[in-house]
């Protein structure tokens, strides 16, 4: 029997892809971006393991519920494809029961889902963190051409795509960064919308519970009218944004 | 006829013109004339008109009064005329502009005194804002007419004394009027009066064959009052120019009649809540037969709506500040149920429907009437979709499951208050107020005597004495402690109800009800989720108690977690099912008052605070004094999984056990409803309709705006609970910093998130 670790889970509406969704929070991350708000989530072994059955039956508790509600099921995290034979069985078990599943990652390590796996999903939260390579690695730790060659393949493979895009002033808010990227993400022709998700530090406490400082603590959040700019240089794309 | 002049120079020729049908010319039958002559609209909004400046005008002038009614908490009070149909000469607003027109007073927002309930109550709510009670009045409801309160405590028990002061039963309507009865008010605009005066002298001929037994001799006497009651009516309809005698012959007098119906009640009783009905559809066969005859316009036909809600948003009270503390403010509860669908599968919902809605754009949000959707995942998608967009814009409508209600009171069901519901002019309910059911839970821990001041209440059992609660014991002691409380909760409101009868009878209301009428027991559970997670924690963690000097438990150490109501996690939600269930067989096991049929409700919308109050330290970690939780919704915190999640473990609570209503309210952001804004609507119908096919019977669903959140910063002690979800995690947002309220204020409130 598969098994995962898991931080956690919930039922959202509207913010982790179509309608009210179950939303698994799994754990481990390669990442370590500056303006995380899931630290708790960082490491595996911070995690509860459970088996996909255990996850499959808390799911089977909401299926009525968010069918009906035009819903379905969201793997999130920490990052669903650091355990990728997991996430792959979840998804799978969740095709079974008929229910719509988006798998939110940040494509480092999109090279570990397989063809299998994203026959299984239905839509891909793409989260990219930047599209300077020397801004992508000072704030993530990691690179980021994976996140474009996944993004490439999700496009050859016609899997539905969200972008996400968190807005940082002085880490992701020059317009000539924002520009290339919208320029990248119209010339795929997968992506149903566009997510500028302005930077917020309601993570800190986190960081507190943790003891472990929190790097983008006293970085200003954005304001709306630097919201608007940037979602507006990607409707400019002609790209659906919000 | 002056104010209610027709809008058209025409005068129609017959009340009953173009009207199709035939059982309810013959009877008085008005869900059968609404099946005959609706028109179900399946359209969106788009032919709404908005506010003329006539109806500004007018609200306006009101709007003007609302600081100095808020500063000196009355505007004005007649202290000298208790209030009947008839005791006030005619007030206006605005004589020249006002369509519909009566108040209960000669003014607006002046409150009448109704001492028939009680006159201490009169006397307390006049020496809160600084009156006095005329002497004469004191004289006669002092000497001369004894009131539903003296009665009362006449002939109370002390048993039944001491639970009510200790707080196990509570909020009792023993003191004021008890409310919840709906008159079928759009029987004055259908048949008028005189026909309904008739209708009830044949009723009484009926009984006047019977042999004269107490019960018959009652009734007799109510059908007389209820026919004099209608001749009253009549007499102050006259005085406003309006001849309610004959049936309304327009849209325009349709409302005014109706409203005309509801006024009397409202100058008659001081209701807790005191309900509208369905009258939204009935209304549109009017409006869309002027619209058709060319007599009025859409304009026209929303000014009517909207100045008859200018009207149902001015009703007052006199009641005293802890009344007010009790209930959350100073509610009427004027309940206006809409939409539902009809039992041949027609939605009932009208263009009128939506000009109800519209008022809260028109005249802006106000929580009277308390605009009811009655819903089904079957409604039109346009009416669904206004609907949502209407919570999302001003968190004034309230949701209720029009798929289980109508199998059990039909298609013309309205709801009382929040959430009781009853087929119109056919059922009514003695209001029962509630127990608290978590109290109930300590009583059986210490054997009866109260925790907080350690009397002996109920019983004497004995106390559980073990070092740790054990779940067996206490399951046991608890039922034998239900057992005695639902004896003395239906004894007490078999009293309060005799008396309210006698002293404080709604004639009119009953007038404009069938006889004979089915009545219900409204009994109702408070503390629900309290009392399910104590059990909840003693049987799957450890709770060892702690005692006083004389042995009463007074606190509770909880060793370990436990799965909590709120989760959809059926190890307690099963707990608190069962609750619902045993209670409610315990409570029919004992006979009601004029044979009326048990109901409770999970309710306690607003008066969770004052029931926490009154309450000691539970085993579920809940510290003394803290609130309960609203209605039947998990205690605040404790549901860690979302909205969904938690309606879901609402939902499992039995409808059939708690025919009075199950009550849920969720606060959401609107960001709760989705990232992008045009999708919240439509996310926020998924919602309902996912909630509704769960079983799910009520839902409020208040979405957050911005004053309430800079309100919460300022005054945090306000909003102890307030808390707000961000991608997938939930925060107390007062614990926040100022910082990070701003800015969960400015990226909710600028659409930036």
């Amino acid at each position: 029997m598969t098994t995962g670790r898991i931080h956690s889970w919930d039922l959202s509406t509207g913010v982790d892809g179509p309608g009210t969704r179950f939303v698994l929070f799994v754990n481990g991350c390669p990442l370590r971006c500056l303006y995380c708000a899931n630290p708790d989530t960082w490491h595996m072994r911070d995690g509860r393991e459970a088996t996909v059955d255990e996850v499959m039956a808390e799911i089977d508790k909401y299926r009525e519920f968010i069918t009906t509600a035009g819903g379905g099921v969201t793997i999130t995290g920490g990052e669903p494809l650091l355990q990728p034979a997991f996430t792959a069985s979840v998804l799978r078990r969740c095709k079974e029961a008929g229910l719509h599943t988006a798998v939110d990652t940040s494509g480092l390590l999109g090279a570990r889902a397989t063809d299998e796996l994203l026959a299984d999903t239905d839509l891909v939260l793409l989260d990219i963190k930047a599209f300077e390579i020397a801004t992508y690695r000072t704030l993530t730790g990691g690179e980021l051409a994976p996140t474009l060659s996944f993004a490439t393949r999700l496009d050859r493979l016609g899997i539905p795509v969200w972008i996400r895009y968190v807005l940082v002033p002085g880490w992701t808010d020059d317009p000539e960064a924002v520009d290339g990227l919208a320029r990248f993400v119209a010339g795929l022709g997968n992506v149903d919308r566009v997510d500028v998700l302005p930077f917020h530090k309601l993570g800190a406490s986190k960081y507190e519970a943790l003891d472990i400082p929190f790097p983008l603590r006293d970085n200003p959040v954005p304001g709306p009218a630097l919201t608007e700019r940037v979602r507006e240089q990607f409707r400019e794309h002609g790209l659906v944004t919000y | 006829m002056a104010t209610v002049a027709p809008t058209s120079v025409q005068a129609p020729e017959s009340a009953w013109r173009g009207f199709t049908g035939g059982h309810w010319r013959d009877h008085v039958d008005v869900r059968d004339f609404i099946q005959a002559n609706y028109t179900p609209y399946e359209g969106d909004a788009a032919f709404l008109a908005g506010p003329t400046e006539r109806t500004r005008t007018v609200w306006q002038k009101i709007v003007a009064l609302f600081p100095e009614e808020r500063r000196r908490g009355i505007l004005d009070v007649d202290t000298a005329t208790p209030a009947t149909i008839t005791s006030h000469a005619p007030g206006y607003i605005d004589r020249e502009r006002e369509l519909i027109v009566g108040l209960q007073t000669d003014a607006p927002l002046k409150r009448a005194i109704m001492p028939n309930g009680g006159l201490r109550m009169v006397e307390n709510g006049l020496k809160a804002y600084g009156y006095e009670v005329d002497p004469f009045v004191t004289r006669v409801f002092g000497t001369y007419r004894k009131t539903h309160n003296d009665g009362v405590f006449d002939a109370y028990t002390p048993e039944m004394r001491a639970a009510r002061k200790a707080g196990i039963i509570t909020g009792l309507p023993d003191a004021y009027g008890r409310g919840r009865i709906i008159g079928d008010y759009r029987r004055v605009a259908l048949y008028g009066t005189n026909r309904l005066a008739e209708a009830k002298r044949a009723e009484r001929a009926l009984l006047d064959a019977q042999p004269s037994t107490p019960d018959v001799i009652r009734d007799r006497e109510e059908l007389a009052e209820q026919t004099r009651a209608l001749g009253e009516l009549a007499e102050m309809a006259a005085s406003y120019g309006c001849d309610v005698t004959r049936p309304a012959a327009t849209a325009h007098e349709a409302v005014q009649w109706l409203y005309l119906g509801y006024l009397a009640a409202v100058k008659e009783q001081n209701g807790a809540a005191m309900s509208l009905g369905r009258t939204s559809t009935f209304l549109d066969v009017y409006l869309q037969r002027d619209l058709t005859e060319g007599r009025i316009d859409e304009t026209r036909a929303q000014e009517l709506i909207d100045d008859f809600v200018i009207k149902l948003r001015i009703v007052r009270f006199l009641r005293t500040p802890e009344y007010d503390a009790l209930f959350s403010g100073d509610p009427t509860w004027v309940t206006e149920s809409i939409g539902g669908i009809g039992t041949d599968g027609r939605p009932l919902v009208t263009r009128t429907s939506f000009r109800f809605l519209r008022t809260l754009y028109n005249l802006g949000p106000a929580p009277e009437p308390n605009l009811t959707v009655l819903w089904s995942p079957r409604l039109p998608d346009a009416f669904k979709q206004f609907c949502a967009q209407v919570s999302i814009d001003t968190s004034a409508v309230q949701y209720e499951s029009d798929e289980l209600m109508r199998p059990c009171t039909g298609d013309d069901t309205a709801i009382a208050c929040c959430v009781s519901a009853m087929a119109v002019g056919r059922q009514m309910q003695f209001f029962g107020a509630r127990v608290n059911l978590a109290k109930a839970l300590l009583y059986a821990i210490n054997g009866g005597r109260d925790e907080m001041t350690g009397e002996q209440i109920g019983p004497e059992t004995t106390a559980l004495t073990g070092e740790y609660l054990e779940y067996e014991e206490l399951s046991k002691a608890y039922d034998g402690m239900l057992e005695w409380l639902a004896a003395t909760y239906v004894n007490t409101l078999n009293v309060i109800h005799f008396m309210h009868d006698k002293y404080a009878y709604e004639r009119i209301e009953m007038a404009l009800h069938d006889h004979p009428v089915h009545r219900f027991m409204a009994c109702g559970i408070a503390g629900l989720s309290v009392a399910a997670d104590s059990l909840s924690a003693v049987k799957y963690a450890r709770v060892k108690v702690i005692r006083d000097g004389t042995g009463l438990a007074v606190d509770y150490e909880t060793e370990g977690d436990y799965p909590a109501y709120g989760n959809n996690d059926d190890r307690v939600d099963a707990l608190a099912v069962e609750l619902v269930k045993s209670f409610m067989a315990k409570v029919r096991a004992h006979p009601a008052y004029r044979d009326a049929e048990h109901t409770q409700s999970v309710l306690t919308i607003t008066s969770n605070v004052v029931y926490g109050k009154h309450t000691g330290n539970t085993p579920d970690g809940r510290q003394a004094g803290q609130p309960f939780a609203p209605g039947a919704n998990p205690m605040n915190g404790r549901d860690r999984h979302g909205v969904a999640a938690s309606a879901l473990s609402v939902a499992k609570l039995p409808y059939e056990q708690a025919r009075d209503g199950i009550s849920l309210t969720t606060t959401i952001t609107p960001e709760g409803l989705g990232h992008a804004p045009a999708e919240r609507a439509g996310h926020l119908v998924g919602i309902l309709d996912a909630y509704t096919a769960s079983g799910g019977f009520h839902m409020n669903v208040n979405v957050l705006d911005r004053a309430t959140l800079e309100d919460a910063m300022e005054h945090p002690e306000k909003y102890p609970e307030l808390t707000i979800r961000v991608s997938g995690y939930a925060v107390n947002f007062v614990r926040l910093t100022r910082e990070q309220q701003l800015d969960v204020i400015s990226r909710t409130f600028h659409g930036t998130l």
